[in-house]
């Protein structure tokens, strides 16, 4: 049986009706229980059942001036899980893997986090796990020079990714030489950290005060934070973690051309200041941004993917920084349409200003921002999550409550004045990584390119 | 730790044409979710159109007789949902999660590509781009590109079904015609050979009569048979090198082969926990022997080339280490043999297999907590193994894993051939 493609495509009843929504479904998002231990630490727990276990997220502010910063924070990230007084590298992860359990600890310019989970049943033993190397981590010499070493090594290895490449020349682009761009510290920067360097930044760096403790799941949330009190009594100190500075404004100006020889594909990285989460344009900011790129039914998705298959993937999103926000606006396309690539984007830019959303654009917008923040809550890990990104900004799980309210209220007007606002093609900046050799010619003649 | 088991309640059906349906009811989520799985992967696409099942699955987010292209992404996304598809060695999925009153919604938008999908020309050499840009983005701008799941297969394997590249060759792609389309769907497209899995909140009996109503028109076509893809199991190592112009340090995979997990799921699944042992976790071997000794930068283990229990007989048993160019890739080499033959002649602790069966228990546990794993997990298995309950036993079969069938995996990965795959930094 063979059927050509036409014939494939048509039935004799022909095309069909497509079924209304039936009636929404609300699932109460559950109390957070919000606690600040003497210590100075915030403790925030939500009871969500459904399976046995528990979600943590442990954030503290980790900051640094000094340009060593970051190469000794990423060894102190890389070593904290290797030795206490009472347990080496080995013991801590079998007393975690007893309870099913995981850590994971990370760090970026502003915070480290150490992020985690286990069976419920096992959440004292994790705490214990947690407090052990919170006060009394020792990073012993050896694991320092082994980590060292692997560290200079992945780094060589995420340096020569294009996606690390194009980050990096767009924040030194955004904020030049500001504490916030030394998002990944070279091979050699880390090579010279000592082991007394990285405990001398545990005990100064690695403090409660200021930082926040988040535990969802299958739990009692007034004995699991009774539970933490007793565990992490110990873990004191003076003064706060460190914050980082508010970085300077982004200012709008010509793209700037990065060359990486050889490359196959260019990426664009296109960036402009944008709202945070507690400013009244921040629900039509984030509706404006949706039809523009934040979804695949945005206009410059279907414009160079699905029109023009410039592109597997084109997204633009939000990005949190310290006093600020900013909108970055991303794609990865061939060498040989990156000019015309850039082309659409500014085209898809201007047209957000000069032909605004349409009310049913911004309606499609607005069903995805809620349903999305569903789906998202609907498990205890994005839940955890949620809970903690809300607590560093100042704001509360009634803010997500909230929030689908907001995106309700929301006008066509109101999208129209933010894509205005925050979309013109004048207010961006930003840098494009390709081959110069063969992007180079096009891409300059489009102008807006610095020299 | 005792194992608790998850209560899931499983319910199945088939429809006249052939469709099997299978309904998974939770009572606490506010959303639901709509998979089909299509019972044809890559291993199945003809020789000389290497990456069609691929760049097919792409052809069906293109519209259908009453969809005009783009029609799909905007009705799931102003539902309120997200959606993807991905293609396997085996199968190829479709899928997306909607807050709970998108329901009809999300079978109706299946069914109409399931019955009528819209093949043009213009959306072949569209999505054929953009297949393209995704093989730049992942495999050719990058280091390690395709490592190793596109390159190892054809060091282990010999014929075309398991060696050939999935993501495709460009100048196959290229020739991919709108009558390969047609014929691909007309094949495997087949209702019996598909299966709807609906996850989430719902109410059993309504979700079946609405699966009936959308997909039950859909007529009858006859079911490929589905050939063998057994070859011999390598008597011997064989090993291939590869350039990578990207890659700053060298890198390394093995291969070696995996019980049938249709026939011996036991033997399987010692295998798997035996890639624990070796890879998961400060504790295991493999770190402890080789990470932490400074022979290797990184090193994993695992069971099956795109995950456990994702695919029918043959599938692989992968170790993957990316090493310092000092280090020499036998040295490597032979540091994972000597950690094999110790497990092979003692086997792992009862403490430390018990330690690997509780970290795996709570992944299926985080797993479960979100109707897409859920509902992908057993539609998977319900569609390669006729049985969905294996993703609900598999902490209680975990956990009934002994050290000595441990032991026997590592016995048998040292007895049998392999692959091995060098990458090596131009």
């Amino acid at each position: 049986m063979t059927r050509s493609a036409e014939e494939i495509g048509r039935t004799e009843a022909g095309p069909r009706e497509l079924p209304p929504l039936g009636p929404t479904r609300d699932v109460p998002l559950p109390d957070v229980e919000d606690r600040t231990l003497p210590n100075g630490l915030r403790v925030l727990a939500a009871h969500r059942p459904g399976v046995p276990m528990v979600e943590l997220r442990l954030r503290v502010p980790f900051a640094g001036e000094a340009p060593g910063h970051p190469a000794v924070a990423e060894l102190l990230s890389a070593t904290l899980l290797t030795g206490t007084p009472t347990r080496d590298r080995v013991e801590i992860d079998d007393a975690l893997a007893a309870v099913g359990a995981d850590l994971g600890v990370s760090v970026d310019p502003e915070r480290l986090m150490i992020t985690g989970s286990g069976l419920s049943d096992g959440l004292a033993d994790v705490l214990g796990v947690l407090a052990d190397v919170l006060t009394a981590a020792t990073h012993p010499d050896d694991e320092v020079a082994r980590e060292r070493e692997r560290l200079v090594e992945r780094i060589s290895v995420a340096r020569a990714q294009p996606r690390t490449i194009a980050r990096a020349a767009l924040q030194r682009k955004r904020f030049g030489d500001h504490p916030i761009t030394r998002e990944m510290p070279t091979g050699e920067a880390v090579a010279a950290v000592t082991a007394e360097e990285v405990r001398a930044l545990q005990t100064t760096a690695l403090v409660p005060r200021g930082s926040i403790l988040t535990l969802v799941g299958d739990i009692d949330t007034g004995a699991a934070i009774a539970e933490v009190e007793k565990q992490l009594a110990a873990w004191t100190s003076e003064h706060a973690a460190v914050e980082m500075s508010p970085p300077p404004p982004v200012p709008p100006g010509d793209l700037e051309l990065v060359h990486r020889p050889g490359s196959v594909q260019s990426q664009l990285r296109l960036t402009a200041p944008a709202v945070r989460r507690d400013h009244p344009d921040y629900a039509a900011f984030q509706l404006a941004n949706l039809v523009f790129g934040g979804y695949f039914s945005s206009r410059w998705m279907e414009n160079i993917r699905e029109d023009k298959g410039y592109t597997y993937g084109a997204h633009s999103g939000i990005e949190f920084i310290p006093g600020g926000a900013l909108l970055g606006v991303d794609t990865d396309v061939a060498s040989d349409v990156t000019a015309a690539a850039l082309l659409e984007t500014r085209y898809e830019l201007g047209r957000l200003t000069a032909v605004p959303p349409t009310a049913e654009e911004v309606d499609a917008a607005r069903a995805y921002s809620i349903g999305s923040l569903l789906i998202s809550l609907d498990n205890q890990g994005g839940l955890a999550s949620t809970i903690t990104a809300m607590a560093a900004d100042g704001l509360d799980i009634d803010w997500v409550r909230s929030h689908p309210a907001r995106l309700e209220a929301v006008t066509v007007e109101q999208v129209a004045a933010a894509a205005l606002t925050y979309f013109a093609p004048t207010a961006f900046t930003g840098v494009v990584v390709g081959d110069a050799d063969v992007i180079g010619a096009g891409v300059r003649a489009l102008g807006g390119i610095a020299s | 730790m005792p194992v608790e088991l998850p209560t899931v309640d499983l319910h199945r059906a088939t429809l006249a044409n052939g469709l099997r349906v299978l309904i998974v009811p939770d009572p606490a989520t506010p959303v639901v979710g709509v998979a089909v799985h299509v019972d044809v992967g890559f291993r199945s696409e003809p020789e000389g159109r290497t990456g069609f099942a691929h760049l097919f699955e792409h052809l069906m987010f293109q519209g259908s007789e009453s969809l005009e292209k783009l029609a799909h992404f905007r009705h799931v996304q102003s539902s309120g949902g997200v959606f993807n598809g991905s293609t396997h060695q085996d199968y190829t999925d479709y899928f997306e999660i909607l807050p709970a009153a998108a329901l009809e919604r999300a079978l109706f938008l299946e069914a109409d590509r399931l019955r009528a999908p819209t093949l043009s020309v213009e959306n072949l050499r569209n999505q054929v781009d953009v297949v393209k840009e995704e093989i730049r983005l992942n495999v050719l701008n990058r280091p390690y590109g395709g490592f190793p799941w596109i390159l190892l297969p054809p060091v282990l394997y010999d014929t075309f079904p398991n060696a050939h590249n999935g993501y495709g060759d460009f100048s196959e792609l290229e020739q991919a015609s709108l009558e390969d389309a047609a014929s691909f769907f007309d094949t495997f497209y087949a209702p019996g050979n598909a299966q709807v899995t609906v996850a989430g909140y719902l109410d059993v009996d309504e979700t079946l009569r609405l699966v009936e109503k959308h997909f039950g028109d859909i007529p009858a076509r006859p079911t490929p048979v589905r050939p063998s893809f057994a070859e011999p199991i390598p008597g011997a190592e064989r090993r291939r090198s590869v350039t990578d112009a990207h890659a700053p340090m060298p890198a390394l995979a093995i291969g070696y082969r995996l019980p049938d997990p249709a026939t011996d799921l036991d033997g399987y699944l010692g295998h798997a926990l035996l890639g624990s042992v070796l890879g998961d976790g400060e504790a295991a071997r493999l770190e402890r022997g080789l990470a932490q000794t400074g022979l290797v930068t990184d090193i994993s283990a695992s069971a099956g080339l795109m995950g456990p229990l994702d695919a029918r007989d043959p599938d692989t048993f992968t170790i993957t280490a990316v090493h310092p160019a000092e280090i020499d890739a036998d040295r490597v080499l032979a540091a994972v043999d000597e950690e094999l033959d110790k497990l092979a002649a003692t086997g792992p602790t009862a403490d430390e297999l018990a330690r690997q069966v509780a970290r795996w228990s709570a992944g299926l546990h985080q797993e479960n907590d979100r109707v897409m794993y859920r509902m992908l997990g057993l539609g998977a298995r319900e569609l390669l193994y006729g049985r969905a309950e294996i993703g609900v036993e598999l902490p209680e079969r975990l956990a009934a894993v002994t050290p000595a069938q441990v032991q026997a995996a590592a016995a048998t990965l040292r007895g049998s051939g392999r692959g091995v795959l060098l990458v090596e930094p131009s």
